[in-house]
């Protein structure tokens, strides 16, 4: 979507004088098309944005509105100063990178033979599409369900865990379940990004290396992946910060339990469980900044890539 | 001939592990539903229900009986419905703006549409509770309508520009050259090429609204405009320590049945729609 966005703004494009008519038209006829979307949005997202910045500033709770103070940065001091904040985020990106990880390898596998496969391609990408369709909690149910030491069944499929083995029981293995039903639930979706950008890889140069003796890690390595780049970034950036604002499974599975919070949950609690609407603002603020820099790593460190491809060549 | 059928193999063997990643935790849920509520209480290890513990379709006509669960049901089909309709309305004219005609701004409305779908959805939690309850819109189906069309604006507005910029717009004068109006032009000529794009975009907003949670369980109090996904996850039954867990399978299938069935239905054009904004260009 990015390289959309880029196609989008090509100056080449407008080729007409910027200052006839035509182009004037143009433009306010364009402005009152987009307008709706544009203040719909901002409506949504720029002004509550404001209004959580400005209420981090006080101390104020709906339990007790009367007493609703300033205390300037007081609330980010507290959220920042405080060993939960700094656990809950370390969850998170925890989850983030594991998962990317993982859906990164599988995904790529699963693309692979979905461009391979000539018979039953209908089935096969019709079927990636169910876990898509699958609503979040429902899948964060089957999966806790599946984890269940009572009512599942991984442990009597797991050969190294005892039958009644309590998933839900400590950190690691809850932290496991969630990240398992996050990553069912989204490898799809990676699959059909790479599988789009596996079709723009050139046959003739595959076929080249082919012939050239290259082995099938090296045309993985040195052709494919490198001609694969936008897409992989596309894809592992809308993931990421996708997996940063996990919620939903967390939510249905362990409400929290064993210390399996994240950023968003630690959020939501604060303002909609607890009614601190000024910590719980403050929260917000610092999760939208961290997401903010999350993506900016990203972004960065995939530049630097692309930057090092455009020297090779 | 021994290198190629060991490829097949390969391909064979991954379509195998594809399916069975995709249909596996479906079956389960599905089979979970079927237990009965009796077998799940006193414990009922493994994937099928053992034998005896069957429920047949017990679970799904009391699921389908409970009249929060009916509500929560109307309440998403019509919430997502005009959610939908309105977002693909709107995003529709900004998408043929920015596919179509040159204006200042058009890089600030797709950075814009760019972060709004990045944003963290609870950070806007708190302030929209406060901001819904100050309007009185908090819990209601208005109140779910808006932040839905605002968040699924951007998707629909990256698909239908990317499926405009596709559509050759020279047919719309050559059909004027031809002695048809601008008007007939546009509606015999564009709208036809321009509708299965806006048919994708549709299904995929229609996704969003009905996966979304967030929204869901923080906007709303009562089952007044609760949708399914936050329903389901307050469903406790008649005992709150034990989660009626065959029960809930069976609600969790109903939810997911006709979401399921649209994806299958429009499988072809999801995909174009999902890959079209990232990779064309």
């Amino acid at each position: 979507m990015t390289t959309y966005v880029q196609t989008a703004v090509d100056p080449a494009e407008d080729t007409r004088p910027p200052d006839s008519d035509r182009s004037r038209a143009e433009n306010s006829l364009a402005r009152k098309l987009v307008a709706p979307a544009l203040v719909l949005m901002l409506l949504v997202t720029a002004f509550p944005m404001l209004r959580a910045l400005y209420l981090s500033l006080f101390n104020y709770s709906l339990t007790d509105p009367d007493a609703r103070e300033f205390v300037g940065l007081a609330n980010y001091a507290t959220a920042l100063s405080d060993w939960l904040f700094w656990k809950t985020t370390l969850n998170t990106v925890g989850i983030m990178i594991i998962t990317v990880a993982v859906e990164l390898v599988i995904g790529f596998a699963f693309a692979m033979v979905m461009h391979k496969v000539i018979f039953a391609r209908g089935v096969i990408r019709t079927s990636i599409l169910i876990p898509y369709g699958v609503i979040t909690v429902v899948s964060g149910f089957a999966w806790q369900f599946a984890f269940s030491n009572t009512n599942g069944f991984v442990n009597s499929w797991l050969p190294f865990t005892p039958d009644d083995f309590n998933w839900f029981g400590q950190y690691w293995s809850s932290m496991l379940a969630i990240m398992a039903s996050e990553i069912w639930k989204t490898t799809p979706f990676m699959s059909l990004l790479l599988l789009a950008g596996l079709a723009q890889v050139s046959e003739d140069m595959l076929e080249a290396a082919k012939v050239d003796g290259a082995t099938w890690w090296q045309r993985l390595f040195k052709v494919i992946l490198p001609n694969m780049r936008a897409a992989i970034m596309v894809a592992v950036l809308f993931r990421a910060l996708d997996a940063y604002r996990i919620f939903d499974n967390i939510f249905v599975m362990t409400a929290g339990a064993n210390g399996t919070e994240s950023i968003s949950f630690l959020t939501y609690r604060q303002v909609i469980e607890q009614f601190q609407l000024g910590i719980g603002s403050a929260l917000s603020v610092l999760l939208f900044l961290s997401v903010l820099v999350v993506a900016f790593v990203i972004v960065k460190l995939f530049r630097v890539n692309l930057a090092d491809a455009r020297q090779e060549s | 001939m021994g290198k190629s059928l060991k490829a097949n193999l390969g391909t064979i063997l991954g379509c195998a592990l594809i399916l069975i990643w995709c249909l596996l935790p479906v079956a389960w849920i599905i089979s979970l539903s079927f237990k009965s509520q009796e077998a799940v209480r006193v414990g009922s290890p493994g994937f099928f229900p053992s034998s005896g513990g069957g429920a047949g379709w017990s679970n799904y006509s009391d699921v389908l009986q409970d009249g929060q669960f009916r509500q929560a049901i109307f309440n998403s089909i019509g919430i997502s419905l005009i959610a939908t309709l309105l977002s693909v309305v709107i995003a529709t004219l900004a998408a043929y703006a920015i596919a179509r005609l040159e204006f200042k701004g058009k890089k600030f409305v797709l950075t814009t549409a760019l972060v709004i779908a990045m944003f963290p959805v609870v950070s806007l939690v708190g302030p929209l509770f406060d901001m819904w309850r100050a309007f009185g819109i908090y819990d209601t189906w208005l109140g779910l309508i808006i932040p839905y069309m605002s968040f699924t604006l951007p998707l629909a507005i990256w698909t239908l520009s990317a499926f405009f910029r596709e559509i050759p717009w020279e047919m719309e004068q050559a059909a004027q050259v031809d002695g048809a109006t601008s008007w007939q032009a546009f509606r015999k000529v564009i709208v036809p090429l321009a509708a299965p794009g806006v048919f994708t975009a549709a299904i995929l907003t229609f996704f969003f609204a009905w996966n979304d949670f967030v929204f869901g369980i923080s906007l709303t109090s009562t089952e007044r405009a609760r949708p399914i996904p936050a329903a389901l996850s307050f469903f406790v039954g008649d005992d709150p320590f034990n989660r009626p867990s065959s029960l809930l399978a069976a609600g969790a299938v109903v939810a997911t049945v006709p979401i399921v069935v649209l994806v299958l239905f429009f499988q072809r054009k999801i995909v174009a729609g999902l890959t079209a904004g990232a990779v064309k260009g």
